[in-house]
């Protein structure tokens, strides 16, 4: 795995759900800007998704199993966008809220991919 | 309306509005992480782990069924997803308690090992803040 990658997809999310907490913060609801970080990172978790493929592809094996890799990495990308369109129907700070944990869940989601593909 | 009182439209209360949106969330994020590692260990490895992985199992249809109550909305899936969120709260402590107590009787972890400290402690957290939410959207008024 590119360890690179789910370094930067990791600190992505963070930064997002920093970001979204602080707009929860100041009362605000989800705005085009806050969509358009939660794109950057959900690219971010896509380009992953697909460079995971290619080296199951390959023949390389994640430490911890094939299926639980899939799993993460299906999770992984579906995360931020799930969060997304939660505050496209929630326009109070609760929708920012609702991102800032999705941020928070992908960041673990990163530890336990580089935990699964091991070193 | 930032935050306050479950939304009254139409008949049917909302519950998955203001904070409500943030529970439905936290709860979907534990109906995918305990139903697929449930069916993954139950399919691959049940003889080593079969108590722990049986309650990953059931933790989550509780987490599933709590989370569809919450979308639905009304007061009958108030009452029936206050009801799940107690069970929730009681299985959270029981198997903290018995992880700690008797780690023998569990060879591998579930999601609610060691009161949930594998998933942030979200799994104690948050049938706290359920109760809360979903006891603030009592009918008011009349004692119905």
């Amino acid at each position: 795995m590119l360890d690179a990658l789910t370094l930067a997809t990791g600190v992505a999310a963070l930064l997002l759900a920093a970001w979204c907490g602080w707009a929860a913060y100041r009362d605000q609801p989800t705005k085009d800007w806050h969509f358009i970080g939660m794109a950057v990172v959900t690219v971010l978790a896509l380009v992953q998704m697909v460079v995971g493929f290619v080296q199951l592809g390959r023949g390389e094996k994640p430490d911890q199993g094939t299926t639980i890799f899939v799993a993460y990495l299906l999770g992984a990308f579906a995360c931020v966008p799930a969060a997304g369109f939660m505050s496209l129907a929630e326009r109070t700070r609760w929708g920012s809220v609702t991102v800032a944990a999705g941020g928070v869940v992908l960041a673990v989601l990163e530890v336990r991919l580089y935990d699964i593909w091991g070193a | 309306m930032t935050s306050g009182e479950p939304e009254v439209s139409e008949g049917r209360r909302r519950l998955s509005s203001g904070p409500g949106t943030l529970l439905v969330w936290l709860y979907g994020v534990m109906v995918v992480g305990a139903v697929s590692r449930s069916a993954v260990q139950i399919s691959t490895e049940f003889d080593r782990a079969p108590l722990a992985y049986s309650l990953s199992a059931v933790a989550g249809v509780v987490y599933g069924f709590i989370t569809y109550s919450l979308v639905r909305g009304g007061e009958t899936a108030r009452k029936a997803a206050l009801a799940c969120c107690v069970l929730e709260l009681a299985g959270v402590l029981t198997v903290g308690t018995w992880t700690l107590v008797e780690p023998s009787a569990f060879p591998d972890a579930t999601v609610w090992s060691d009161f949930g400290i594998g998933y942030l402690f979200i799994p104690v957290l948050l049938p706290l803040s359920a109760i809360y939410w979903l006891r603030k959207g009592a009918p008011t008024g009349d004692a119905a």
